[in-house]
């Protein structure tokens, strides 16, 4: 009797679990199986161990991508959840004003990557674009962001910021929205200042939106791809290199799938660490918090 | 202490909610803003506090102009309808809150908070946070954290509404006790006139954007100023019939529908005109039984058995609906035609604005 509904229940689950299989299970497991082969696109490929990770080990191109992807994630992250909180922050009231800027803030959202960066290559090129032509009217010399080393992991970071500031902003606020106004008004009663009530009221209030934004920009921004493609193409001499690109120019550029599947289960496992680390820190921090 | 509000008027965009109030509140007094929702008795309690801004008028604590102070500034201190307590602190925190903004001293707030506690009984939860209390325990910690800061003014915006029936009238107690412990004036916002009736030495009646009525609870009662304040204060509300003066040289007279005489001890003179007055007859004023005069007949619509007494819905002859009352055993059923004796000596008279003028007592 138990087994006929275990073996019903299962069909109504099956056609999800048939889609899951076929495009992320088999992948997943196919991926592991090509980075321990040498592969190209047409030939049948064979089986080479740990050699690819061997090879990654000693590759400075995959070595500097990767430093390349943890330094722009570490310039996006803290910048994006700030930047994000405070938008939510000024717009979060009903007023026709707050609506508009809401969905002005939020469009950048909904464009494609392409766009973005086309946007930002006519911002950022020092002689046309609108940045020198702000730093010529301040009497400065514009800044190469797109062909100096030192600026082109800054101007990935400022793209991507301005491109991905309005999802965290919703989330910031559909979490203000949950916080009771009279909890600000017993504040005001209890003499506390601006500062007091954001950081003994709206903050802790906040606490997992800014864990959930902080850990979903983290994992996505490790795996930023489409702006350092399309704005630099890595360049200038690998200095926008991210880990992603690296792998897409192995598969796709010179053909070696064996070697770029085995980068991919690199940073599948950095990511799925990073995330851990954060899970287990906020989960500390909160037990603090709770005194339990 | 005393507060003062001097022509006081709010308006939320085009609807005006406050109109020209004006009030005195006197130290130790407790005060309560009754009211019907909309009446602005928690607009005016939120701009005392200030919550909200007057557009116009002044509020005056001690001689000092406070409604152009922020809110922690005023020497108040409010009790939340849904408390608002903290969530992210432990009862001590939400206590020290406020304490710790104003720079008391450490061992002075650890002093208030112990004091608050054992008079609150809220010792054993000091550890904990909001959400691992009680809606009763909460209660009391919002009412802690009013009371550590020793304000000249307690505000409680419908304290006691969040709570069940037996747990209500225990705090009804309870507060009416802490009230005498304390050396500040107290104002509730209510729309229970039970509460109001129970716990405040002087009631503001609150209807549409005015002050109708402000006095002590049996004045309030006995003495109603107009038709509002008859019918919202007292339960069941007082009946009101259209009446004639028949006879007016020493005491008003009056006719009613079916041709029942009433004898008032309302004095003629203080009435500006004779036209559209009405009778207003609260329950005990209308016995089940008895003759003579100011008595009549009524059929039986409808009886409440409260225990101690017997509610009667009538109607009289001509239609119009009235409610008597009878001793606690009463065998009234519904259908009875019941002979009913008005008391002239406790009817009050309204005229045709709706003032209400009452027996003169010697």
């Amino acid at each position: 009797m138990t087994s006929e509904r275990d073996w019903r229940g299962f069909l109504f689950v099956a056609p999800f679990l048939l889609l899951y299989s076929i495009i992320l299970i088999f992948p997943l497991l196919r991926g592991m199986w090509l980075s321990l082969n040498q592969v190209d696109l047409f030939g049948k490929g064979h089986f080479v161990g740990a050699d690819n990770y061997l090879r990654l080990l000693n590759d400075p191109v995959f070595g500097t991508s990767l430093l390349n992807t943890f330094e722009v994630t570490l310039m996006i992250v803290p910048p994006l959840t700030v930047i994000a909180l405070a938008l939510a922050m000024a717009l979060n009231r009903a007023s026709r004003s707050a609506a508009v800027f809401r969905g002005i803030f939020f469009s950048s959202a909904v464009l494609s990557v392409t766009i973005v960066t086309l946007i930002w290559r006519f911002m950022l090129a020092p002689d046309a674009g609108f940045l020198g032509f702000l730093a010529k009217g301040f009497g400065a010399e514009p800044l190469p962001f797109l062909s100096d080393e030192n600026l082109v992991l800054p101007a990935l970071a400022i793209t991507t910021i301005w491109w991905s500031v309005g999802f965290p902003m919703l989330l910031f606020l559909a979490g203000l929205q949950q916080i009771p106004e009279d909890m600000y008004e017993a504040a005001a009663l209890d003499n506390a200042g601006r500062w007091a009530s954001f950081s003994r009221i709206t903050l802790p209030s906040l606490r997992r939106t800014v864990v959930l934004v902080v850990m979903l920009q983290t994992a996505a921004q490790l795996q930023l791809f489409g702006q350092s493609q399309l704005l630099t193409a890595g360049g200038p001499s690998g200095a926008s290199r991210t880990a992603v690109l690296f792998l897409f120019e192995s598969a796709f550029g010179r053909w070696e799938l064996g070697y770029a599947s085995a980068a991919a289960e690199v940073l599948f496992l950095l990511i799925l660490a990073v995330t851990i680390t954060q899970y287990w820190l906020t989960g500390r921090a909160t037990a603090a918090q709770d005194g339990r | 202490m005393t507060l003062e509000l001097k022509s006081v008027r709010k308006a939320f965009g085009t609807t005006p909610v406050l109109d020209d109030v004006s009030l005195t509140v006197e130290s130790r007094e407790f005060i309560a803003f009754l009211g019907p929702s909309g009446s602005g008795k928690s607009t005016l309690l939120r701009i005392i506090a200030g919550l909200e801004t007057a557009d116009a008028g002044e509020v005056i604590l001690d001689g000092r102009r406070i409604d152009t102070l922020p809110p922690g500034s005023r020497g108040v201190a409010m009790v939340f309808q849904h408390y608002a307590l903290y969530p992210h602190m432990t009862v001590r925190e939400n206590m020290a809150f406020g304490l710790r903004n104003a720079r008391v001293p450490r061992d002075e707030i650890d002093r208030r908070i112990g004091d608050a506690a054992r008079v609150l009984e809220i010792e054993p939860l000091l550890e904990r946070k909001p959400a691992e209390m009680s809606g009763g325990q909460r209660q009391r910690v919002a009412l802690g954290r009013a009371l550590v800061k020793e304000p000249a003014l307690f505000l409680l915006d419908e304290p006691l509404s969040n709570l069940d029936a037996a747990l209500r009238l225990r705090t009804r107690v309870e507060l009416a006790q802490l009230k005498q412990r304390v050396d500040a004036a107290v104002i509730m916002v209510t729309h229970d006139q039970a509460e109001a009736m129970t716990l405040a030495d002087r009631i503001v009646v609150m209807n549409d954007r005015k002050i109708q009525q402000v006095g002590p609870p049996l004045e309030i009662y006995s003495r109603p100023a107009n038709t509002f304040v008859a019918q919202f204060v007292g339960s069941p509300a007082m009946t009101l019939i259209p009446a004639q003066m028949v006879e007016g040289a020493q005491q008003a007279t009056l006719k009613i529908g079916d041709g029942t005489i009433v004898q008032t001890q309302v004095r003629p003179d203080q009435l500006p005109q004779w036209a559209n007055l009405r009778l207003g007859l609260r329950p005990e004023a209308v016995r089940v039984g008895g003759r003579g005069k100011g008595a009549t007949k009524g059929r039986v619509e409808l009886v409440e058995r409260m225990g101690e007494r017997t509610l009667v819905y009538a109607r009289l002859r001509d239609g119009q609906q009235i409610t008597a009352e009878d001793e606690g055993v009463s065998t009234v059923k519904i259908g009875d035609e019941v002979s009913l004796k008005i008391d002239g000596a406790a009817a009050h008279v309204f005229d045709a604005d709706g003032t209400g003028y009452h027996r003169t007592d010697a």
